[in-house]
This record gives structure tokens, C-alpha cells and sequence, in this order.
């Protein structure tokens, strides 16, 4: 008997797909417990299209390849000391960032994904979340794994899992992550798989894998690229959600919509950060964060949008202030960071006059008439030996969790300040999109573990910020905080440079 | 362009990040240990799923036994990502090579009729008791207790979603592509009588809320007793009878529940050595899933073996259990 | 016409890939940034096996474009003999 050819399609639909069946001795809604309980209608899973027909084999077969030649370049970078081919000494910051707040929301995406892989009612829908579980775990891994070699050279990477579970600024990506997970399995899917993985995720990995390439940091651009080519398949689960929750009843668009505006709101909160590693913490830059928003958020995203005006969805509801907001965030956080230079878990720094010109050059709107000065006047007290500090622990916004540091977009010099009352506390919110997420669902922000009201509650040591620093966050003082000027990162640099020429 | 460098000044300000030196000491360590010891988060979570409000996102009270350390039931396979996904890109390139030489060399018009209605009876139904394996395993690693053990049931299963596909191919390569074969199977699977115990147990496997009681039933108990059926004793039949080349096709999942018996075997000892409240435990549950796995395997192992194929297949799964220090 | 893009990393099996696409796409733009080189068109742009094959010299399977893939935008579309990213409008 000739055998007939099988095409991708009905080899994946013969395999994967009809593994299931109707249940006779169980009720199949205790089996798959959380499809109704968020109002999502779905009529039929068999009309959900695979975003891409990977079978297992297939899988672990190009899978292995990716990662076989990621080890390679990690092993011959840490033979090489690789970690001596970066621009300064002060590029290795941003990876403190992203390895104590940005790897251990890979972990809990391989919990999220394992967790909508186990409960989505159709195998096509389980089985690519499966897949991008994985995925997540290999992300979370392969960070660690790059940053080992950084860890045993440089100060602040040494507590990363410790630290993101409690430090202050470390709240903000940590309980974007818990907000999604502790969301229904549909929410998850639009907040993570669509809304931060299609709409925002090139912006965290494209131009800042782009910055490694061009500081010299090969780990870090090996893993971050290799991890793209997983984030493809992600991107393309992301978007398929969306088309099927659309498809399958019209009473799902006003749900949906109402998550993307929440999400993107929440996403381009939590990006406040990649935009001060951008324009501030990359020794030699790529582009701007303004820029980069330019091309992955309002052009691509603007395509996507459009795209999608045919189910009815709308830009989200954030997206008028985000564009103004480009021109601003990176510097108001970066002038936090270095404000509160006591407190942080990496160094900071005033940059140079010739990244003040960058700058200037980059933001001809903002730059000089809002941030220049402040700048100026930090360098001039720091030459004087009145370096600043703010002693005063910050404000946080309920929901992102971010200091109070945004300001109006139309009078930059004002803080954006905004409150609710609920059951007679009063919460407060840096901008209208976090108060917005938090009067629509409060019983769930009023949960949130602040940590400024953490520490004055007592639950952080103390009483003294030094104290919590060291005990609770487990800082080594004077290593990991403070000035990079004098540092112990630096003082070894200089010597390994010294020691090379 | 070459920089000499004194190895003095450059030697490492530490080993290993502080929390793997905490456990292991100031010494270098292995990718293994740093890529699983301590990732997952442990305290300050900020709100209750809510899918399960009763919980905490991450919650050690999801399942009754209890732990001093999670991280005890590691794995011996000192499995993370990369070495997974190396490990298994080798098998199923052994896999690949037999399917596709079972196909060229058209080894199943070798076969009579009658063998293939029995593998088409017995074996490729099975791909949905994988599936459902697929799913037990995701359950664990969704809402198990640290990296140690989520991994590996991540792992668990992603292994069977790989096998479910494997076990279709079988049928694919005896009807031809048609895939006849499959819908015969899951007629099979879903009207005849030989297979209801079967599929009564699979559904019930499905509502099992506590994932340590789950991986008990799925993973030592009905595994075992699966590989021991069908993998093992079917295999042999085949092998007498003229169906030896079925083997070549099934060469991946023997491999497979010899590697993945090590780890689960390890995990099943040290839960139970833990106290005498998780070996108490853990000994109720495997009584009282190897009862019901027994007689949902009773019709299919008597039609498919005759006598003493059930038996021989409990014998063996007591042998472990006993190894793992559990009371019958 | 919204842009769809493609963008890869910038190694020696990719150069095949942008060679291809760009024989395939007549209107696509290649860009090159650091560390990798990302394919833009307007409305809709197609990778073809065979056209990859032809300038490879070996057999390719669609989904080996995931080893050297970093991000896309567009509906995709992916079978045995090409993938396509399209935009509806």
C-alpha cells in the first residue's frame, strides 16, 4: 500500500489534535475548572487555528540546536573572560536589572503557561502554551546561565532570586507577573501572550539585545537573540488568542478590549525601565528609547491595531499618553535611581557631557528644557562634594508600584498624582491607567505587598534603611549600592584594564 | 590581537551566586544547581489567584505532604533545559531514523493482518492515555512547590505529548497516512469494553486536585504498570509472534520509562523518607490507585496477555514501591 | 498598506534566507542593525523552501527559520513549502 503524503497541517491535526475526547465517567468542567468564571464565551475549540505545527520531535530537535550552540558561546566566553570585552564598567548594571527584575518573570511565565497548558479546553491552545512553558523555562535558565560568568566578577547579581522577592523597586516587574497569573487563564493569555509578548516584548529584547551587540557583550546578546527566535513563535500564540476569542462570540470584544487597555497600560509601566537602560545605562547606544518606541510600539503596534479594527478592537486606551510619555519617562526614572543611588542594588551615575549631548540630541524637546539642568546642578554639587541623596523612602502607585516620578505631560514640572477611596483607605495612583486597573477590580490591589509600606509597617527589619538593606535584602553595602565612582566593580576594572594594557 | 593577563588579577570575586554558596558551599557550581536551586519565588506575592483564592500563587499547601525543603526532590537526571532538550534531540533522532526506515523498507506490509488489528487495538490507543499523562504532568508543574520538581514535570510532560505523537505515527505507518488507524483506536477507546476501565481511570486521574497524590497515580502507578504491559510483556508477545519490527517504533518509550523511573523512583524515596506523615500519606495513595489502576488494567492485560500478565506487572510496581521505603 | 517585517539574526545561513526573501519580494527593504538584519514590506512578504533551498544548496525545512528568527510582524501563515506574513488592510 502506497502511503499518501501527509502536508504540516493534517499531520499536526492527526496527531495532536484529536487526543482528546468527551468525557462519560467525569464531569469534564472539574477536569477544566476555570473556562467560565471570567464571562469568555467559547462555542467551539476544534475552530482554534495552530499558530504553528510543531510537533515534539520537531521541538526538541531544533530546540537542542539552538541550545547546543548558545553553551558553546557561553563556555568560550567565560574561558575568554569575556566579561573584559565590555564597553565599561558600568554597561554591567543593566544586566543586574534585568537578571534580578526581568529573569524571574520568565519563571513565572513557565508557571503561567504550564498552568493554561494544563486548563484551556482545546488540545491545540494547551499544547502551544505548553510549548512556550518550556520556553520560559529555558529563558529563565539560560539568563542565569550567562549571567554566572558576570556574578563571579561583579558586585549585585550574587542574591538576584533573594532580592526580587523583596526589594523595593523590584515589586513593580514582580507583581506585573502576579497580577497576570492570579488573573483567569484568559486574562493571562491577552495580558502576557498578547498584550506583553506581541505588543511589548520587541521592545525589551530587540534593541536592548541590539545595546549588548554593541557594547560587546556576547553572552548577553547570544541569549537574548536565541531567546527572540522562541519569542516569534510566542508572538505569533499571542495574536492567534486574540482572533479566536473575537471569532467565537461577539459578547467576548468589550472583555477582551477592556484587557488589553489594562495590560498595555500595565506593560508600558513596567517598560519605564528598559527606558532608562536604553538611554542611560548603555555605555554605547543604539537608539533612543523614544525611538524604539517609535518603531516597535507606534509602528508596529499601529499595523497590528489596524489589523484588528475588524473585530472591532481599539488602540489601547493608554496609547495618546504613552506617546507623549516617551519624550519623559527614561529620565524621570533614571534621576530616581540615581537620587535613591542608596538604595539600589546597582550603581548609578551622572552621565558624561558627551551623553548629555546624545541626549540633547535625541530629545530636542524635552531634554535641555526639563532634564539638562537637573543634571548640571547634580554634577556641579557632586564636584563640590555635596553628592545628593533622597533620604525619604518614595510614595508608590498601588497598582504599578512605581515611586511617584511621572509627571503631568503637560506641565512636566508636576508630579501625577492621583487617589481613590475604597472602604474608607484612600490608595494612591501615579496616573489615570493605574487607577482606572484599580477601581475596577480593588479587591485585588488592596492586596498588594507595598514594600515602602512593608518596611514602615515592620515587616522589612529595621528600623534603619541600612538595616534593611543588609539584613532583609541581603546587600552587601558598598559593593552593590552606591556611585559606580569608587566602587568596587570599578576599582577591579581599572585594575584588570590596567593589568591588560 | 592577544592580551596577556595575569590569572592573579583575575580571579573571581566569587564562585557561585549566594544563595547556591548558602546550600552548597564557596565552590564552584554546576549549571544543574544554579538553574534550579532557589528561582522560584517564595514569599511577598502580592495577590491570591482568582482561579484559587484559597492560595497563594505559589503555595506549598497545594498538596498534603510536607517538606522541610522542597528542593530535596531533585533530580537525579540533573535535567535543567539545555541538557533536556539535548538528551531527547538524540533519542528521537534514533527515533526518526527507525520510523523512517520502518517506512522505506515498508516493514508493515511484513506484518499479517491480524497482528496489526492487534497493535491498532492495543498500542495506539494509547496515545491518549499519554495525552492524559500530558496533562497530569503540566498540573504538577503548574502547581507544584519549587523548581527542583516543577521542572522535571515540565519535562514529564512534554515527554508525553512526544510519545502521543510517536504512538499516532504507528497507526499513520499502518494505514497508510489515512489515519483510519487512529480512528479506529479511539473507537476502541471510546465504546469498547475492553478499554472503559481504562478510560473511567484516565478521567478520574483528571480531577485528582493534590499534584503529589497525582504524581503518585500517574507517574509510579500507572506508568508502571503501562510500561510493564505493554513495553515490556505486549512487546514480547510481538517479538514471538512475528511483530518484532514493532519494536523499532517503540524504542523511544522503553528507552524513555527506564530514564524517567530513576527520577521518579528518587522523587517518590525522598518525599516518603521526609516523615512518617508523607510516607503514611504517599502509602494510601498508592494503595488505593493500584487498586483502581489494577482493575482498570485487568480486561485489557487478560484479553491482550491472558493469565499472569497483571500480576507479574503488580509484582514489579510493589518492588518499587517497597524500594522507596512504602508500606503495602 | 501596513508594514510586516522579519528579522533574523545576522549569520551565514541568514544571508541565504535575505537573498532569497529579497528574490521572492521584490519591494522588501533589508536593514542591517547590530547582530541582526530585519526585512520589511509593505503589506505582505513570503519566505519560499524552495527558493532557500536553491540558494543553500541543500534541503530546508520551513521551520528551521525558528533557529535563526528574533521577531515578526503580521498574521503568519507556515506550511511545507513557505510561510507568509500578511496584514489584512
Amino acid at each position: 500500500m502506497a502511503a499518501k503524503k501527509l502536508n504540516l497541517k493534517d499531520k499536526y491535526r492527526l496527531l495532536t489534535r484529536d487526543l482528546d475526547w468527551e468525557f462519560s465517567y467525569q464531569d469534564r468542567e472539574k477536569a477544566f475548572p476555570f473556562e467560565e468564571f471570567e464571562g469568555i464565551k467559547i462555542t467551539d475549540w476544534s475552530k482554534w487555528e495552530d499558530p504553528f505545527r510543531l510537533t515534539m520531535d520537531s521541538y526538541w530537535k531544533y530546540q537542542a540546536e539552538k541550545e547546543k550552540k548558545l553553551y558553546a558561546i557561553f563556555d568560550a566566553f567565560s574561558q575568554n573572560n569575556g566579561h573584559l570585552n565590555v564597553t565599561d564598567e558600568r554597561y554591567v548594571n543593566a544586566l543586574k536589572i534585568f537578571l534580578t527584575g526581568v529573569s524571574p518573570l520568565e519563571y513565572q511565565a513557565f508557571q503561567g503557561f504550564a498552568h493554561t497548558g494544563r486548563q484551556l479546553g482545546g488540545v491545540g491552545a494547551r499544547t502551544a502554551c505548553q510549548m512556550q512553558s518550556l520556553d520560559e523555562l529555558r529563558h529563565v535558565q539560560t539568563q542565569i546561565h550567562a549571567m554566572s560568568h558576570y556574578n563571579k566578577f561583579f558586585d549585585g547579581f550574587q542574591d538576584f532570586s533573594h532580592m526580587h522577592d523583596r526589594v523595593w523597586y523590584l515589586s513593580v516587574p514582580k507583581s506585573f507577573f502576579n497580577d497576570a497569573r492570579s488573573g483567569g487563564p484568559f486574562e493571562f493569555m491577552v495580558a502576557i501572550g498578547f498584550s506583553f509578548e506581541y505588543v511589548l516584548t520587541n521592545l525589551l529584547f530587540v534593541p536592548f539585545m541590539s545595546g549588548a551587540a554593541h557594547n560587546g557583550d556576547m553572552a548577553t546578546v547570544t541569549f537574548g537573540f536565541s531567546a527572540q527566535s522562541d519569542e516569534a513563535r510566542h508572538m505569533t500564540l499571542g495574536l492567534e488568542v486574540i482572533k479566536f476569542l473575537l471569532e467565537q462570540h461577539e459578547d467576548n470584544l468589550p472583555i477582551v478590549q477592556k484587557w488589553i487597555d489594562k495590560w498595555f497600560w500595565r506593560g508600558t509601566r513596567l517598560l519605564t525601565i528598559v527606558a532608562m537602560m536604553m538611554d542611560y545605562m548603555l555605555p554605547n547606544k543604539v537608539m533612543s528609547w523614544k525611538e524604539a518606541w517609535e518603531i516597535y510600539f507606534e509602528e508596529a503596534g499601529g499595523a497590528l491595531f489596524k489589523d484588528l479594527a475588524r473585530y472591532g478592537i481599539t488602540m489601547p486606551e493608554g496609547a495618546k499618553l504613552a506617546e507623549k510619555e516617551k519624550e519623559h519617562i527614561s529620565h524621570q526614572a533614571w534621576w530616581t535611581f540615581y537620587t535613591h543611588g542608596h538604595a539600589a542594588g546597582f550603581h548609578t551615575w551622572i552621565p558624561s557631557d558627551e551623553e548629555l549631548d546624545w541626549l540633547s540630541a535625541q530629545y530636542p524637546d524635552t531634554f535641555d528644557k526639563y532634564y539638562r539642568p537637573r543634571w548640571e546642578l547634580a554634577k556641579k554639587m557632586e564636584a563640590e562634594g555635596n553628592r545628593f541623596y533622597t533620604k525619604a523612602l518614595p510614595q508608590l502607585c498601588t497598582t504599578c508600584q512605581i515611586p511617584m516620578l511621572f509627571t503631568e505631560m503637560d506641565d512636566p514640572t508636576q508630579i501625577s498624582y492621583r487617589s481613590s477611596e475604597y472602604k474608607g483607605e484612600k490608595y494612591h495612583f501615579c496616573s489615570d491607567g493605574c487607577q482606572h486597573i484599580f477601581d475596577d477590580e480593588p479587591e485585588k490591589y488592596i492586596q498588594s505587598w507595598l514594600p515602602v509600606h512593608q518596611i514602615f509597617q515592620g515587616n522589612c527589619g529595621g528600623p534603619g534603611v541600612e538595616d534593611i538593606l543588609k539584613d532583609y535584602y541581603k546587600m552587601n553595602l558598598g559593593a552593590d549600592n552606591m556611585d559606580i565612582e569608587g566602587s568596587p566593580d570599578q576599582q577591579r576594572w581599572q585594575q584588570w584594564k590596567n593589568k591588560a594594557s | 590581537m592577544t592580551i596577556e593577563i595575569k590569572t592573579a588579577t583575575l580571579e573571581p570575586v566569587r564562585n557561585t551566586y549566594a544563595h547556591i554558596e548558602r546550600r552548597f558551599g564557596d565552590k564552584p557550581a554546576t549549571r544543574y544547581q544554579e538553574a534550579t536551586f532557589d528561582v522560584q519565588a517564595e514569599t511577598n506575592l502580592h495577590y491570591r489567584p482568582l482561579w484559587q483564592p484559597e492560595y497563594e500563587l505559589e503555595d506549598e499547601r497545594r498538596t498534603a505532604i510536607q517538606m522541610e525543603d522542597w528542593y530535596a526532590l531533585k533530580d537525579p537526571r540533573q535535567f535543567y533545559y539545555g541538557t533536556y532538550v539535548q538528551q531527547r534531540a538524540k533519542m528521537q533522532e534514533g527515533a526518526e531514523n527507525n520510523f523512517s526506515f520502518f517506512e522505506k523498507r515498508d516493514l508493515a506490509g511484513r506484518l499479517s493482518d491480524e497482528l496489526k488489528q492487534k497493535v491498532i487495538r492495543y498500542l495506539v490507543p494509547l496515545r491518549h492515555v499519554e495525552h492524559t499523562a500530558n496533562l497530569n504532568n503540566m498540573y504538577c508543574a503548574a502547581y507544584g512547590y519549587g523548581t527542583a520538581v516543577t521542572q522535571a514535570m515540565l519535562f514529564d510532560g512534554a515527554d508525553r505529548l512526544g510519545i502521543a505523537q510517536y504512538l499516532s505515527r504507528i497507526g499513520l505507518l499502518l494505514d497508510g497516512n489515512s489515519g483510519e488507524a487512529l480512528q479506529e483506536a479511539k473507537a476502541f477507546w471510546m465504546d469498547d469494553a475492553v478499554w472503559q476501565g481504562m478510560r473511567a481511570l484516565c478521567e478520574s486521574s483528571l480531577v485528582i486536585e493534590d499534584w503529589f497524590e497525582l504524581f503518585v497515580a500517574q507517574d509510579i502507578v500507572v506508568d508502571g504498570l503501562m510500561h510493564s504491559l505493554f513495553y515490556e510483556q505486549f512487546d514480547q508477545w510481538l517479538a514471538e509472534n512475528g511483530g518484532q519490527d514493532i519494536a523499532m517504533l517503540t524504542e523511544f518509550m522503553q528507552q524513555w520509562s527506564k530514564e524517567v523511573a530513576r527520577w521518579s523512583d528518587s522523587v517518590l524515596k525522598a518525599a516518603a523518607a521526609e516523615s512518617d506523615h508523607n510516607k503514611q500519606l504517599i502509602s494510601e495513595w498508592a494503595s488505593k490507585w493500584r487498586g483502581k489502576a489494577g482493575e482498570a488494567f485487568a480486561p485489557l492485560a487478560q484479553e491482550m496477555l491472558g493469565d499472569g500478565a497483571l500480576e507479574s506487572a503488580l509484582a514489579q510496581l510493589d518492588k518499587r514501591l517497597q524500594k522507596a521505603g512504602l508500606a503495602q | 498598506m501596513s508594514k510586516v517585517y522579519l528579522a533574523l539574526q545576522d549569520n551565514d545561513v541568514s544571508r541565504y534566507i535575505v537573498e532569497a526573501v529579497e528574490e521572492d519580494n521584490p519591494d522588501v527593504t533589508a536593514q542591517y542593525m547590530p547582530a541582526m538584519v530585519r526585512l520589511e514590506a509593505d503589506g505582505q512578504l513570503i519566505v519560499k523552501r524552495e527558493t532557500v533551498e536553491e540558494k543553500l544548496g541543500r534541503d530546508w525545512d520551513v521551520q528551521e527559520l525558528h533557529l535563526n528568527l528574533i521577531t515578526l510582524g503580521g498574521n503568519v501563515d507556515e506550511d511545507d513549502d513557505q510561510i507568509s506574513l500578511t496584514w489584512n488592510q
